[in-house]
């Protein structure tokens, strides 16, 4: 009787991820399955919101891909997020930058952050 | 046996193999004991009283105690009686739990609904609401009831405003998602009505 549902959402959680946060130019490794094949397919981009909600804890990615814009949100811990590598955190002032998507060019850049 | 007690834990996400998450509500199946017996002799038809959810001696009265002593069980918080097509297969004092829904695909599901009080017809029944603004004073009323000389008067079962919830409802043919029979916990898919530590009915479908 001692049972909670924290105690249930925390087997299902990752440990091995990095600390990230929103800024930061990361490489999300997603498994995709191709007919009966499955390869990683990493994405490229800048973490623009991180939702912490446990288990559902969601990060969106934004990234250029051909002038045209792409943003995709993944489940943090499920099966299909091979692994996740931080390759420059970057210094933001907000949690949530989501004023990225009106920014062009040289107005872009994010600073680095001193770890 | 064709059904068990739970404790309602709450809901969670669980993903599966192919990466797709399922929202599932956690219950806790278990530990019951087999309490006492219905039989066709005596009282004319047949099953099994289970109990549910330890309770202090304290807390139970003379009555409830001569009953547990009888089934040389410790006293328990809730009860509940399900059918059985063998009742020398389930003796009194047995004990059993998550484990035997190891193999069950669907289940229902009964539990005592959230009490929203006395609610208004927009929350009851999912009534539209009026314009909120341009003068109007309709915005949650439920509009005409009825036409006047015919039939001239309200319909039985006309939907109004009234109690709503804290009332047992049934959810039919839920998916098992997983069953873990060592902490007797059954992964439900979807929601399941009551509050969370809320006792639930749950019935091989």
């Amino acid at each position: 009787m001692s049972i909670n549902i924290e105690s249930i959402h925390q087997e299902n959680i990752k440990t091995d991820l990095p600390d990230f946060r929103a800024g930061d130019s990361v490489t999300v490794n997603v498994k995709v399955v191709e007919g009966s094949k499955e390869r990683i397919q990493p994405f490229k981009g800048v973490v623009i919101q991180k939702k912490n909600t446990g288990i559902s804890t969601t990060l969106t990615v934004r990234k250029i891909s051909g002038g045209v814009s792409v943003e995709r949100i993944f489940p943090l811990h499920s099966p299909n997020i091979e692994s996740i590598e931080v390759d420059r955190p970057g210094k933001v002032r907000q949690a949530r930058i989501y004023y990225m998507r009106e920014l062009r060019g040289k107005a872009a850049r994010i600073k680095e952050r001193k770890v | 046996m064709n059904g068990i007690l739970a404790k309602k834990l709450g809901m969670t996400q669980v993903f599966t193999e192919q990466g797709e998450s399922v929202p599932v509500t956690v219950l806790e199946a278990g530990p019951c004991v087999v309490v006492s017996h219905k039989t066709i002799d005596k009282e004319g038809y047949k099953a099994v009283q289970v109990g549910f959810g330890l309770k202090k001696e304290s807390r139970s009265n003379k009555a409830e105690m001569g009953h547990f002593n009888k089934a040389g069980v410790s006293p328990r918080e809730h009860l509940a009686e399900f059918d059985v097509v063998d009742l020398d297969a389930w003796p009194v004092g047995k004990e059993f739990g998550a484990a035997d829904f190891a193999d069950v695909k669907q289940v229902n599901v009964s539990g005592i609904s959230k009490g929203r009080g006395f609610a208004g017809t927009i929350k009851r029944h999912n009534f539209h609401s009026g314009p909120r603004s341009h003068g109007t004073h309709n915005m949650r009323e439920p509009g005409s009831i009825s036409a006047n000389s015919y039939p001239g008067r309200v319909f039985p079962g006309k939907k109004m405003a009234g109690q709503y919830g804290n009332k047992k409802v049934t959810v039919k043919h839920l998916q098992v998602i997983k069953v873990d029979g060592e902490k007797n916990l059954i992964f439900v898919r979807g929601a399941v009505p009551g509050p969370k530590n809320g006792v639930i009915v749950v019935r091989k479908d």
